[in-house]
C-alpha cells in the first residue's frame, strides 16, 4: 500500500490519494494537504470536514446537497469554500474514502 | 507507440430537449455531475425541453404512460398502454416516480437548478422555442443567465477538451 507524509505522519492511501483509514487523520494533516494546493484551511473549512468524517462514519450517504442544508454553509459557499470539485477535495481532506454520490 | 497523454474535460455543453421528468432530470444530473467535476458547464433547454427551466412546470413533470415500452408496473409486469391513457393515470404514475427520486436524495428540479447555478452552471433558454411557446424571461426560472440563439450557444464551445451533449 502506497504510504504519504503530512505534517510528519505517515498517511496510508489508495491510488487515487484517498485516506486508507481515517483514523489517521488529523488537523494538523489536513492542513498539510491543503497546503500541497497553496491553500489554507480555517475553522470553517474544518466545520465541514468535521460535518463529512461524521456523515461517512454514520455510513450515510454523503452529497453536495446534504452539505448545502448542514447548515455549515450553502451549496455556493461550500464551492467557494473548496474550489474546483469540492465534494472530491473536501472528501480528500476530511481523511475519507472517495466520495461514491452521483448528486 | 500510442500516445497515451490523458486530456480530461474541461468544458460541457448540453442540450435538453425534451420535457419528460426523466429527460430533464437525466440532463441535471449529468450537468450537476460535471459541475462537481469542476468542468465548465453550460446548459441550452429548447422546444418541450423548456418545461424543465418554466416556473409552472418545472416541478410537475410528467413521465409517459403510452408510447413508453419500459414502463413496468410495481412488481415488474408490463404496463399495458390502454391503462396509461385512462385520465389520472399518468399523473399518479409520474407522481409516484417523483416519489421514488426524493427518496433516493435527488433534488427536484427547482433545487437542483439552484445548485447547479450555484456550482458556477450556466442556464440558457432557446430563443425560437421561447418564442413558439410564447413565453417570456420572467416565465422562466430565475436561474436562466439569458435566453440566445443556438448559434450564440455553440461560440461557447471554444477552446480545446470540450463536448457538446444532446439529450
Amino acid at each position: 500500500m502506497a504510504q504519504k507524509e503530512y505534517a510528519g505522519k505517515m498517511i496510508d492511501i489508495d491510488d487515487n490519494g484517498y485516506f486508507v483509514n481515517p483514523e489517521q487523520w488529523s488537523r494538523e494533516v489536513a492542513q498539510a494537504m491543503a497546503k500541497e494546493n497553496g491553500e489554507e484551511l480555517t475553522d470553517k473549512h474544518f466545520e465541514v470536514l468535521e460535518f463529512i468524517r461524521e456523515k461517512v462514519k454514520n455510513g450515510e450517504s454523503l452529497t453536495i446537497r446534504s452539505i448545502g442544508k448542514s447548515g455549515i454553509t450553502d451549496v455556493k459557499g461550500f464551492y467557494k469554500m473548496f474550489p474546483g470539485a469540492p465534494l472530491k477535495k473536501a472528501t480528500l481532506y476530511a481523511g475519507v474514502s472517495k466520495p461514491s454520490s452521483c448528486v | 507507440m500510442a500516445d497515451e497523454t490523458k486530456h480530461p474535460l474541461k468544458k460541457v455543453l448540453m442540450i435538453c430537449a425534451k420535457g419528460s421528468l426523466e429527460d430533464v432530470l437525466a440532463t441535471l444530473v449529468m450537468a450537476n455531475g460535471a459541475v462537481m467535476e469542476g468542468i465548465e458547464t453550460k446548459l441550452f433547454f429548447t422546444f418541450f425541453g423548456l418545461d424543465g427551466i418554466t416556473k409552472k412546470r418545472m416541478n410537475k413533470l410528467h413521465t409517459a404512460t403510452v408510447g413508453n415500452p419500459a414502463m413496468r408496473m410495481p412488481g415488474g409486469l408490463p404496463f399495458p398502454t390502454l391503462l396509461g391513457a385512462l385520465p389520472g393515470v399518468e399523473a399518479g404514475v409520474s407522481a409516484m416516480m417523483r416519489k421514488q427520486i426524493d427518496e433516493l436524495d435527488i433534488p427536484r428540479v427547482d433545487e437542483f437548478l439552484e445548485m447547479i447555478e450555484a456550482g458556477g452552471g450556466e442556464i440558457y433558454a432557446c430563443k425560437l422555442a421561447v418564442d413558439m411557446f410564447k413565453l417570456k424571461k420572467e416565465d422562466l426560472a430565475d436561474e436562466v443567465k439569458d435566453i440566445i440563439t443556438i448559434g450564440e450557444f455553440y461560440e461557447m464551445a471554444d477552446g480545446l477538451q470540450t463536448q457538446i451533449i444532446f439529450t
